[in-house]
């Protein structure tokens, strides 16, 4: 136990522990840069950054310094307190959800019974930053970056905190500490193989990675929100989004793979615990790298329609057989089997969709042949 | 008009139409080519294309030049498709003074320009990519192999992207010796690196998801918008010059040309990725076919003058039918030069073919017409 309690007083404890988790967060975010650089140019068969130290370990450091060192621009035009406190809408809420988010059994700062639910509310709330930085650059592609930003948090958020809420239904406690202890033998990921699928492809929506980039399409909207933003008030939109990708990734690794428990059990030293949860995490982070160097983006009418459409009746699905099994008091075997069947039938319903694509490519219901004539 | 603005009823939130500028300056529109976008939510109700930031003059310049010095011209036209820019242009030139190059001359063009066709349906495949939303992989891939043929370009004419190597009459010096060499190695790299493009891009779920079925162009449409290339192609018409009208010595070799089925944005793409198919196998025969000889006709002089006359010499460049007319009157220099930029007939289909699309889906549908803005403005 490592970090028992830090010292005895509650306030002076917590104070502690939250400093120490603001001052890894930044750090956490600069190698994290210099490693999704390095991973997508592995992908695209380059060497990434190999100027700033050895293989390049401190490009993270030297952007930083470029970052906080430059100026600070905002449009005359811009509407100027929503456009300046945007960037803080988006980081506190997610730095906020970190409060209940543990590591391991002890490194925490606050366990809270209802913390599943704590984080979920909380990362929805960066919406607002979103849309604010949106609205008050006066930009007309952060105007759409952030109208699509909104629309696609409706879409995604229903199904994604479905399959947490069916983690917590089997699980029978919202408090992540009894989700993780309840994960002794078997992690829910082979209990619930639906509610991790949607959970995952949620999560990519939730951090606007590819192929659900929609809001920040650099193709497109050239970076949408964060247009007009540069110097440090840029950096912390990227703080956000890396911040974003390790929550998401811790969360996953702890209700799914069953955090710090499994495989190892509960009765092993600190460190131990420790090294099972960074492998799951990066694993996730890694997954998120991955997808975003080989995945091209979709259209924000097509995320909608497949959230909507696909994900959302499977999340309920997920909730159904949960329901059933959990009532009748059936094994967890049924749970597995049921579910497992559900995630087949998902994946087969997507793969049918972008195979029999082309129906959905038509809008406005316009065909060429009727805009013939605006020639 | 294809969007119907019904008047909002009472108690309504009332909603306009805002204009989006999108260029000179933006990561998708592929040089400096501007289109203002008159977006209602996320569908595009109009579309006003602005072009001319890249206007050089390329087609009255070389009515200051002789005949030689304006190959330099066609280079800058198509900066991506070189070698068949000049190929159409000293055709052009042959034409008109009744040279005829030797045979080796003429096989050194066409596997010159075969590869740059390979190359410049390359950079499509890989900018393509980038525009539908691939974060920089597809281009990184394509251009590990374009490389390679940029290499070998270097190696031939000292070049590599301006190469001035054709002339009139035949070629400005022969190929290096071990060119048949390196060509083989570059073809047997393509063939296996556009396998990994077949695996990144046609057979991605999301581009799938993206493209099919997205601004489909009916093969009469596309006639009278006088579309060519693999833009003519993808709607189901085959059409080819170097079929319907052979020039240079295209007759001898076999080739299909592909053609897709309802000129969507996808069909686009696979017939651009067929044609690389296709120009591997041209390239190859030549590679069997071409003898030692010469490769300039003999006794040419210093300066070429043009009898009188006027010609059109027309190629299937990378980007559809690339033609240069060119008025002779009798002294050194071109009287009047004019190029058919197949582009820039391609480009004016896109406004009728956007309209009603979402941005993003502009954004895909411009990519896919492939324009090079060098010959657009020329």
């Amino acid at each position: 136990m490592i970090l028992g309690m830090i010292v005895d007083n509650v306030w002076l404890d917590a104070l502690i522990r939250l400093g120490g988790v603001a001052m890894l967060v930044p750090l956490t975010v600069i190698v994290l840069t210099w490693v999704e650089r390095k991973v997508m140019g592995r992908i695209q068969m380059r060497l990434g950054p190999m100027r700033v130290g050895p293989y390049g370990l401190l490009q993270g450091f030297a952007d930083t310094i470029k970052l906080l060192t430059k100026e600070d621009l905002r449009p005359t035009t811009a509407d100027r307190w929503v456009f300046e406190l945007a960037p803080f809408a988006i980081v506190v809420p997610i730095i906020m959800a970190l409060v209940t988010l543990p590591f391991t059994a002890d490194i925490l700062i606050r366990n809270l019974t209802l913390g599943l639910f704590y984080i979920v509310a909380l990362q929805g709330l960066s919406i607002v930053g979103f849309v604010m930085a949106g609205w008050g650059s006066d930009n007309k592609y952060a105007l759409i970056g952030g109208a699509r930003a909104a629309a696609q948090l409706i879409s995604y958020e229903v199904p994604f905190i479905l399959s947490i809420l069916a983690v917590a239904m089997v699980a029978g406690s919202l408090d992540i500490g009894i989700v993780v202890g309840s994960q002794d033998d078997t992690p829910f990921i082979a209990y619930l193989p639906l509610a991790f699928v949607i959970f995952m492809i949620a999560g990519l929506a939730e951090l606007y990675r590819q192929p659900f980039d929609i809001p920040v399409a650099e193709s497109e909207v050239v970076g949408g929100p964060f247009v007009e933003y540069s110097g440090i008030r840029w950096s912390m939109f990227q703080l956000g989004e890396f911040v974003g990708m390790v929550l998401i990734s811790i969360l996953a690794s702890l209700i799914f793979l069953g955090g710090w428990q499994w495989p190892i059990g509960g009765d092993v030293p600190e460190w131990a615990q420790a090294v099972t949860m960074a492998i799951k995490t990066v694993a996730f982070i890694l997954f998120f790298m991955w997808m975003r160097a080989s995945l091209p983006r979709l259209r924000v009418d097509q995320l909608m329609a497949y959230c909507w459409q696909l994900l959302l009746p499977f999340a309920f699905l997920q909730i159904i057989i949960n329901g059933l099994a959990l009532a009748y008091d059936w094994p967890l075997w049924t749970l597995t089997v049921m579910s497992l069947i559900g995630a087949g039938a998902l994946v087969y319903l997507t793969h049918r969709a972008a195979r029999q694509s082309g129906v959905m490519n038509q809008p406005t219901g316009v065909s060429a042949q009727q805009v013939g004539s605006v020639l | 008009m294809a969007i119907e603005h019904h008047a909002p009823p009472e108690h309504e939130l009332d909603t306009i139409d805002i204009n989006v500028n999108v260029g000179p300056q933006h990561p998708a529109t592929h040089g400096v080519f501007r289109m203002v976008l008159t977006v209602d939510g996320e569908v595009v109700t109009d579309l006003d294309p602005v072009i001319g930031y890249m206007h050089r003059g390329n087609e009255k310049l070389p009515e200051n030049c002789d005949y030689r010095q304006a190959i330099g011209y066609h280079d800058r036209t198509d900066y991506l498709a070189q070698f068949n820019t000049e190929h159409c242009y000293v055709e052009a030139v042959e034409k008109l003074t009744g040279l005829t190059p030797p045979d080796r001359a003429e096989y050194i063009r066409v596997i010159l320009a075969e590869f740059n066709r390979i190359s410049s349906h390359l950079m499509f495949l890989g900018a393509f990519g980038t525009d539908v939303g691939l974060f920089g992989t597809s281009f990184m891939y394509a251009f590990r192999d374009r490389e390679t043929i940029q290499d070998m370009f270097e190696e031939v004419t000292g070049e590599r992207m301006m190469f001035n190597y054709f002339r009139p009459g035949g070629v400005a010096w022969d190929l290096p010796d071990d060119f048949d060499e390196l060509a083989r190695g570059v073809l047997s790299q393509i063939k296996r690196g556009i396998k990994d493009i077949d695996g990144l891009m046609m057979d991605n779920e999301v581009v799938l998801v993206r493209c099919r079925g997205l601004s489909p162009v009916s093969r009469e449409d596309a006639i009278n918008w006088g579309l060519s290339g693999p833009m003519l192609r993808a709607c189901g018409i085959q059409h080819d010059v170097r079929r319907a009208d052979p020039y240079s010595i295209y007759d001898r070799f076999e080739f299909d040309i592909p053609v897709g089925e309802q000129g969507d944005v996808f069909d686009r793409m696979t017939v651009r990725f067929d044609e690389i198919k296709q120009s591997v196998r041209i390239i190859e025969q030549a590679l069997d076919q071409i003898s030692e000889g010469p490769i300039m006709v003999e006794g040419m002089k210093r300066i070429l003058r043009a009898p009188a006359g006027e010609v059109y010499m027309r190629v299937e460049s990378p980007r559809g039918e690339y033609g240069v007319y060119v008025v002779a009157n009798g002294s050194d220099k071109p009287y009047r030069h004019k190029v058919r930029a197949p582009s820039f007939c391609n480009l004016s289909a896109l406004r009728a073919m956007s309209i009603g699309q979402y941005v993003a889906d502009v954004i895909v549908i411009l990519g896919s017409i492939d324009i090079v803005l060098g010959e657009v403005d020329r």
